[in-house]
């Protein structure tokens, strides 16, 4: 009888592991979504270690050896028109827009969270929040932003901002349909015949639930996230010189197009790769967490 | 035996957009300590709602719209939702029909084990893991230790109305609400449960609602019955007297639809019709559109409820009839 159950156990504990290991294997077996992750692991390595790996500082000047080439000794990515170190400036680039992009993500994600479990739950929110969420979503994203920064000032924090609230109504809907379909199941009522309250229900029972489309939802807001601070900083209303922000780089080095193209292009792809990178890890995570919405089989 | 619950005439509407519908219509019952009252009735009978009334937990469009209901002398019907939440779980519990869906797939066992010791009972993290462990052992979950961390779908029917049970029982409630709970379970794990239920209400000695519309469940669990028919209660009784002498033509008819094993010839004996729906409006008795007895006082007057014996109630006019003396003047509808 005991080896029975042990062997039971033996496979409960098998199972338990392989939801994870499941969706791992899923994501694995996407070659896309794999290059992806390598991508944005390498970015991450890169934005974490920067003065390891690079030699000079970003905002070191050197008149003497100004717009070298790529390949150029000392200088693998070559040196822009003040001097700097191109691959020196673009590690710190990395890092930039990672963390302006996690965060904007970030309370993009928490402010969503926060207004579509109410609308979701309490029938009497959910009118006025998802109209004010429509009026948000009435708005071209970048317009928004430009909005929100042109009232704000410009600055890389104000860019934060912008792009949370910009993130907000995506992250609300999804959140309200999730809970809209949730609150009705028997678990729920279940969990109320015990004595829980409100919160307790929304923030313990129900979030836990969307969780999946969440993921999916944040990995692809990643990629506009990051591409829109860039935009924003090309455009002078988000990351100001010298600062070395990817689209602000790109603003920079689009004056020596003809003499140096290296100063636009490899900050121009250093944003595509990323952007690229979180896209087709979105698209992967979404089909590994959903089996029923494997699109490319 | 000392009483424990007190519903007085109470009524259960719902808005919807045909109107008031009334669901609930003018029931009173009561419920002993370590008593097990058995509400039973076909689908849309009101039985639920009866039961989700007590626990304050009826739909939004759903309201109480009179009468009492006293547990322990408090009455629940004037209570604030957080007064309410104090009692869900702690004095009040209930266990729901499908153990599928009972539980939150996406939390672990254990988890959602802790929830009413901690909202309740203010228990640590591991105070509250300890008291799971013990709970499940008690509710015969063999590895309780184990289980803890397993989810839902990891665990099978029977098991899972097993940690729905512990969950109830966590705080050792004095009234536990079942609504048929062993309906969606084998016929041998339905057994398993409901031996539980009875061994686990000796041992508390809670009080028993529960809500069934199988014959043979009430048999084995009940004390008194309480038949159920268009939100209305039609008759009322001790479990032997309900079997051995039902008086409410629907009571026999229920009955009579329960299939003989040891009988091969016979065939089954269905109640003719459908239960009205909640905006039918039906004169006199409701049940007059289906009952083979209808007399023309039926499709006339609502009948009262008569007293057969001091614990027994039907609501019928033949009643009157029996009691009057009067030769059986039923006239064949």
């Amino acid at each position: 009888m005991s080896t029975v159950a042990e062997t039971e156990n033996n496979n409960v504990e098998k199972k338990n592991n392989s939801r994870l290991a499941e969706i791992a294997k899923s994501l694995v077996k996407n070659k896309l979504s794999v290059f992806g992750l390598v991508i944005i692991a390498l970015i991450l390595l890169t934005a974490i270690f920067t003065p390891l790996i690079t030699d000079y500082g970003p905002y070191e000047q050197n008149l003497e050896n100004t717009k070298l080439g790529i390949g150029s000794e000392g200088h693998m990515l070559g040196t822009d028109n003040y001097g700097r170190d191109v691959w020196s400036r673009i590690a710190h680039g990395a890092g930039i827009s990672l963390l302006v992009g996690l965060s904007s993500v970030g309370f993009g994600l928490i402010g969503g969270i926060i207004l579509g479990l109410l609308a979701g739950y309490y029938r009497k929110l959910d009118g006025i929040v998802m109209r004010i969420v429509d009026l948000l979503f009435a708005f071209p994203g970048i317009l928004l932003a430009m909005l929100v920064i042109a009232m704000l000032g410009t600055s890389l924090v104000n860019v934060v901002i912008a792009i949370s609230i910009w993130s907000i109504p995506g992250c609300a809907r999804i959140v309200r349909g999730s809970v809209l379909s949730i609150k009705r199941q028997e678990y729920i009522l279940a969990m109320k015949t015990v004595g829980a309250s409100d919160w307790r229900i929304l923030f313990k029972h129900i979030l836990p639930n969307c969780t999946a489309p969440l993921i999916v939802y944040g990995t692809m807001r990643m990629a506009t996230a990051i591409l829109s601070t860039s935009a924003l900083s090309y455009l002078g209303l988000g990351a100001q010189p010298p600062t070395a922000e990817w689209g602000a780089m790109i603003a920079a080095g689009q004056d020596f197009m003809w003499e140096a193209p290296h100063l636009a292009v490899i900050p121009g792809i250093a944003i595509m790769l990323t952007v690229f990178s979180f896209n087709v890890v979105g698209d992967g995570v979404r089909d590994a967490l959903d089996p029923n919405m494997d699109l490319n089989n | 035996m000392s009483r424990l619950l007190n519903v007085e005439n109470l009524e259960t509407n719902f808005r919807t957009a045909d109107g008031e519908l009334p669901a609930v219509r003018d029931i009173s019952f009561s419920v002993d300590k370590g008593e097990t009252l058995c509400i039973v009735g076909e689908s849309g009978s009101g039985k639920s709602i009866t039961s989700l009334s007590i626990m304050g937990l009826l739909p939004p469009n759903g309201y109480i719209n009179g009468g009492s209901i006293y547990l322990e002398n408090e009455n629940l019907t004037g209570k604030q939702e957080e007064e309410m939440e104090q009692l869900r779980g702690n004095k009040l519990s209930m266990i729901f029909q499908e153990p599928m869906t009972a539980l939150n797939p996406v939390l672990t066992i254990g988890y959602q084990l802790r929830e009413p010791l901690t909202i309740h009972k203010n228990m640590s993290k591991k105070e509250a893991n300890q008291a799971s462990i013990e709970l499940l052992d008690k509710v015969g979950i063999p590895n309780p230790n184990e289980k803890l961390t397993q989810y839902p779908h990891e665990l099978s029917g029977g098991m899972r109305q097993r940690v729905m049970i512990a969950m109830a029982l966590a705080c050792e409630p004095s009234l536990l609400v079942a609504d048929e709970p062993t309906t969606a379970l084998d016929v041998t794990i339905q057994a398993q449960i409901l031996d539980l239920i009875n061994e686990l209400k000796s041992e508390i000695g809670m009080g028993v609602i529960f809500v069934t519309h199988d014959m043979g469940v009430v048999a084995e669990i009940a004390d008194r019955v309480m038949v159920m028919y268009a939100g209305e209660v039609v008759e009322m009784a001790d479990v032997e007297t309900i079997f051995e002498q039902p008086q409410h033509p629907y009571t026999q008819g229920l009955l009579d639809s329960v299939p003989d094993v040891d009988d091969m010839t016979q065939e089954l004996k269905v109640i003719k019709g459908s239960m009205p729906g909640l905006n039918d409006e039906i004169g006199g008795c409701r049940f007059h559109p289906r009952c083979p007895l209808a007399m023309e006082v039926c499709k006339q007057k609502e009948p009262p409820a008569f007293e057969v014996t001091s614990t027994h109630y039907s609501k019928c006019w033949l009643q009157e009839v029996n009691q009057s003396g009067k030769p059986n003047a039923i006239t064949q509808s």
